[in-house]
């Protein structure tokens, strides 16, 4: 989230779409309830279900599942064409002005520089046009049909109201009615909030639909506001802390970037082979010493007087590495750059389970992770977890995946004889168990206490990781290896080896002071002494006298002590704002961008919700919330309130940021109803996302209208948590048995009744589920033809105490997006009958 | 709220006058459906707090789950798709349990002394113990509330966790609601929050928004609060006018005339029995409504 779950009730206009906070986030919904019932604030969802959050809205359209950026792209286009824009802020804090390459082109949906085998685009000419002076050029009278909102004009234009009916299935004046309620908001004392979830990831261009809608908040002027921004709903409970501290494949803590190799791997390393035409490019080469790769990273301002945060990337990176290797990391050997692995190509679990299912992978450790329901197309998980010498299944519950190997029927139809995979479960705890802190959806750290044991021989995530570790680091003193050094100079100071507390790991992703830290105004100020924590990032160093986990974390656990504890909820001025409770990052700030709620002398664009403004007594930025900003940089200096952004502002032009283009295109989903994109009807390469994450090895289990006329999508219920808590006899009875949901319309083409027993099967498989005939599914009317949805809930399985079902991935595709790789769970074919 | 005391104001075939000393508020339970998301936290805390554990059921092409009440389920959601008005679909998602009427229909046709009691802040509870698993209240209620359980042949229902309500808690199911679409406190005050909520709703052009606290038994210490007042039947057949069963009536009106003529001419033939043939022990019941 850009702002945080409070905040939601200072919005004036609230638009959930691509998620179902009522459904998936009923806690967090309570702010929606309060923004309507204390704000007076209108409720917008867009959905293809009548949905629970839709049965509390004001207003409801339905839409076709995958049709997102058609919806959004007519928005843009709608508030573009009626000049419903918060001009001072897109003038002054986006791009609209810059100049882009000449040699950037769209035509026929594909930008230039497609390269049709590789499925990739060279994106060299997505850039800025540099002026003479180096900075990117501009042309404030934004007249040049080359400046970004010339540009932006032309490429929404397509997405007329009559369009969005066509491919979104929603009726023209609903959209239209959106429209106009979202276009109120662009005057500066009123926001629009937008909350989504994975309904919006698990697409194929999911990372662009969310694109799309920030441009929307953009041309609004809601982003950095009060009751605005673009908040993501995370999906888990400490799913945030998950990507802060790195735990993706191609990332170190705090989203710092992993090195790539010099060049692609030859087929004897393991590289890929060319019956892979379908792979993206690989990871860019060229950062393989320490001082290429800070150089590559610490991006240095791109116009005069930007903050350009990025340019300390080396004080994150480094005081990164000594919290890893303490004493062992030093600038001679360029603080153990080298011992990191540089990327070959990406290892999301699309690719992991590919490679796996070639054989490629002898062992894999799932931790807190249930790949066999939770990844696409159980059938490929499943075959892929066969070839594995060993699984090994870190999990306070028995999971779908530590019983893969199980005949259980129709639920699971293996055969053990056949199987020869060993499989390990460690019994873990639950947050419950343990001390520690959780990172919600509004970027809170908030600490937890341990209110019981494990039960039995479950121990803590910690103690099962140092158990493997330390007998490695063992083996490796014992036997040697390859390549020993990183595992045999971690840095492992913790007072019980064998059980690292969550406070000492909580104290070193924080970070701590190695020598003296002194102002760099001032050397003889110091700041922190040597041993003392930090009290923030802006006193990391890169010259190895800081240590610290996750920059972002930084200040989380200061000398003062543990303020992810903190609960006080004190709100000075009466707008959620409650700075001392728990420890938002960075910084302890709790909406991002918020410069950009003061207008460029400084003044707030709206004083009943001020979050920050320049203080012309003290010189410095202040108000209700942690200036995201240079504090002591007046107004006069022009720097831009996007200082994550080498050019201070906001961008509509994504440069080569984005696999698929700069700006968000309408692309089918890769299993869809209609044979051609209605916005290029004569261009097969632009039917669906042409950098849609694909392997050659399915392109033979993809399914066509014909055969499999109904769009699919998966989601969640509010009586259960994933494949958690079908284990939990209290969920169980709330909601016990598998159901598909599907509208009348369908229900009496098929002669289907309410309680019926269905099948409902996709390219890939089959489930059977009891029907639930609706009138909050409608039929759809999408480019001249009628589209029936089958919902299909996700919870069931074949572990707990639920009625036993059909894990809902058996029939998704094994599909992902163009830059997250995420799963396109949201929008897939399927048919029903009767079972 | 502080400690309530739970004086007994009526209590089920028992003629012991009602303690007066004290003065309790009435209390009541605002359940708001315009906020409610039908995410049955309250389900399940009913189910935590009362120790209930219904049977892992079936789903039997709705929402619904359990698809009724139970002696193990007190509450339970009911899901409503209706269209008001033509081609404008509206989810209506009720809470349905005990109303504790004010004029408790269970009350007064419970012949078990003590098995069913109204305290002075509105709570209609029932004391199992004195149960005798008759049914008669089953019949009594206007709302289809009380279930006979088959494990012990008794009745149970909300008891608008008049547990917690004795130690100053409010109800579980309102502890735990996200979107404060159940609300706990004096009628009073919950009458004059459902006033604000109305007119919420009627600006959002549900202009029959109201409250329903019916007149018929009295008034109910669980109110809802309606976007169609007018028409509670949408809400999976909320009662419109609901009274006491004319059974009830039947029983407390010709019945009991007849019973108590009866009664009379049995006391006066007990006279005469006296004057002619001496002491003789008789007891009369009669419950307080």
């Amino acid at each position: 989230m850009t702002n945080h779950w409070v905040d939601i009730k200072n919005a004036n206009l609230i638009l959930i779409m691509g998620g179902n906070a009522a459904e998936a986030h009923p806690c967090g919904f309570k702010w929606v309830t309060e923004a309507k019932a204390h704000n007076k604030a209108k409720l917008i969802v867009v959905d293809p279900r009548f949905t629970r959050s839709a049965s509390v809205a004001d207003v409801y359209a339905p839409i076709r599942a995958g049709s997102d950026i058609a919806f959004l792209g007519g928005v843009l286009n709608y508030l573009l064409s009626t000049g419903s824009i918060n001009h001072d802020y897109v003038n002054n804090y986006t791009d609209f002005t810059f100049l882009v390459d000449e040699g950037f082109a769209f035509s026929d949906g594909l930008f230039n520089g497609y390269d049709a085998e590789r499925r990739s685009y060279d994106k060299s000419t997505w850039q800025y046009r540099k002026g003479p002076d180096g900075y990117v050029a501009s042309d404030p009278t934004m007249q040049d049909p080359n400046c970004v909102y010339q540009l932006l004009k032309k490429h929404y234009s397509r997405y007329t109201p009559e369009m969005v009916e066509a491919v979104c299935g929603t009726p023209k004046e609903d959209f239209l009615g959106i429209c106009r309620m979202i276009a109120e908001t662009a005057v500066p004392n009123k926001t629009l909030t937008v909350l989504y979830a994975l309904g919006w990831t698990q697409h194929s261009k999911g990372s662009q639909i969310i694109r799309t809608t920030c441009m929307m908040q953009l041309l609004l002027g809601n982003i950095g506001m009060a009751g605005g921004g673009i908040n993501a709903l995370r999906g888990h409970s400490n799913i945030q802390g998950l990507t802060d501290l790195g735990l993706l494949s191609n990332l170190l803590p705090g989203y710092l970037n992993l090195a790539g190799e010099t060049r692609p791997k030859s087929l004897e390393e393991g590289g890929e082979t060319p019956e892979q035409p379908m792979q993206p490019i690989q990871p860019d080469a060229g950062w393989q010493s320490y001082a290429a790769y800070i150089e590559r990273s610490a991006l240095k301002p791109a116009r005069p007087n930007q903050m350009s945060y990025w340019q300390h990337f080396g004080r994150f990176f480094v005081s990164t590495m000594k919290a890893w290797y303490g004493d062992a990391a030093t600038e001679e050997n360029g603080w153990c750059f080298d011992w990191l692995p540089k990327l070959d190509k990406m290892y999301d679990i699309l690719q992991v389970f590919e490679d796996m299912n070639q054989g490629k992978v002898n062992g894999y450790f799932c931790q807190g992770f249930n790949p066999l329901a939770a990844a696409p197309c159980k059938i490929k998980v499943s075959n892929a977890l066969a070839k594995l010498k060993y699984l090994v299944v870190i999990d306070p519950l028995a999971t779908e995946t530590s019983e893969f190997w199980q005949d259980h029927g129709e639920y699971n139809d293996v055969d053990p004889t056949k199987i020869q995979t060993e499989v390990f479960r460690l019994p873990s705890g639950c947050f419950a168990e343990e001390n520690g802190s959780i990172v919600n959806s509004a970027r809170w750290l908030q600490w937890h206490w341990k209110a019981a044991d494990p039960p039995g021989e479950a121990k803590g995530d910690q103690a099962i990781l140092a158990g493997i570790f330390l007998k490695l680091r063992e083996m490796y003193a014992r036997d040697g290896g390859a390549f020993p050094d990183p595992i045999l100079n971690l840095h492992w100071p913790y007072l019980k080896p064998h059980e690292p507390t969550p406070e000492e790991l909580a104290r070193e992703f924080s970070g701590k002071a190695l020598k003296d830290v002194t102002d760099p105004a001032d050397p003889n100020k110091i700041l922190v002494r040597a041993g003392q924590q930090l009290n923030g990032f802006g006193e990391l160093r890169d010259d190895g006298s800081t240590s610290c986990g996750c920059w972002l974390f930084a200040g989380a656990w200061p000398e003062a002590g543990n303020f992810m504890a903190r609960r006080d909820n004190s709100d000075p001025y009466g707008i959620g704002q409650t700075l001392n409770w728990a420890f938002s990052w960075p910084a302890n700030r709790r909406i991002l961008y918020n410069r950009a709620s003061s207008d460029v002398a400084g003044k707030p664009f709206d004083s009943a919700r001020t979050l920050v403004y320049w203080d012309e007594g003290s010189r410095r930025w202040t108000g209700s919330d942690v200036p995201d900003f240079n504090a002591a940089s007046p107004p006069s200096d022009g720097m831009g309130p996007f200082i994550m952004n080498p050019e201070g502002v906001a961008r509509f032009f994504a440069l080569d940021k984005m696999a698929e283009g700069p700006f968000p295109e309408h692309y089918e989903p890769v299993e869809s109803p209609l044979e051609a994109n209605p916005f290029h009807p004569d261009n097969q390469a632009a039917r669906f996302n042409p950098a849609a994450r694909l392997f050659a090895s399915d392109l033979d289990s993809f399914g066509e209208a014909a055969e499999f006329p109904h769009v699919g999508t998966t989601y969640r219920l509010t009586e259960h948590f994933h494949y958690w808590t079908k284990h939990v006899r209290l969920n169980a009875v709330t909601q016990p048995e598998q159901f598909v949901e599907i509208g009348e319309e369908l229900a009496r083409e098929k002669g289907i009744k309410a309680g019926d027993s269905v099948r409902v099967t996709s390219k890939r498989g089959f489930i059977v589920a009891v029907a639930v005939v609706t009138k909050r599914i409608r039929t759809l009317e999408v480019n001249g033809k009628k589209v029936h949805t089958v919902g299909i809930p996700l919870h069931w399985g074949f572990m707990g105490v639920a009625k036993n079902g059909y894990l809902a991935n058996t029939l998704t595709p094994f599909v992902g997006d163009a830059n997250t790789y995420t799963p396109e769970f949201k929008a897939f074919l399927v048919k029903i009958e009767k079972a | 709220m502080a400690l309530q005391s739970l004086d007994i104001k009526a209590r089920s075939a028992t003629t012991t006058p009602a303690p007066q000393a004290r003065k309790t508020a009435e209390l009541a339970k605002l359940i708001d459906t315009s906020k409610c998301i039908g995410c049955k936290a309250c389900q399940v805390a009913c189910m935590e707090w009362n120790d209930l554990r219904d049977s892992v059921g079936n789903c039997v092409g709705v929402y619904d789950n359990p698809a009724d009440l139970s002696a193990q389920s007190w509450t339970v959601m009911r899901y409503a798709e209706v269209e008001p008005a033509p081609g404008k679909l509206e989810w209506l998602i009720r809470k349905d349990g005990c109303m504790h009427c004010s004029d408790p229909g269970c009350l007064k046709s419970c012949p078990a002394p003590g098995a069913i009691v109204k305290y002075g802040n509105g709570i209609v509870d029932f004391q199992q113990e004195y149960c005798t698993g008759c049914g008669y209240c089953i019949i009594g209620c206007p709302f289809n509330i009380p279930r006979l359980s088959e494990t012990d042949g008794k009745v149970y229902k909300c008891s608008l966790c008049s547990d917690r309500i004795a130690v100053g808690a409010e109800p579980a199911c309102a502890k735990v609601c996200p979107t404060g679409a159940i609300v706990f406190g004096t009628k009073q005050d919950m009458r004059k929050h459902a006033e604000g909520r109305i007119v919420d709703l009627q600006e959002r052009g549900f202009s029959k928004a109201g409250l329903y606290d019916p007149p018929g038994v009295g008034g109910t210490h669980v109110m809802y609060v309606l976007h169609h007042a007018d028409r509670p039947g949408l809400y999976s057949g909320l009662a419109k006018d609901p009274t006491v069963s004319p059974l009830v009536g039947f029983w407390k009106g010709v019945a009991k005339t007849v019973m108590n003529t009866a009664l009379a001419a049995a006391v006066l033939a007990a006279f005469f029995h006296y004057v002619g043939q001496g002491p003789n022990t008789e007891q009369e019941e009669e419950e307080i409504a």
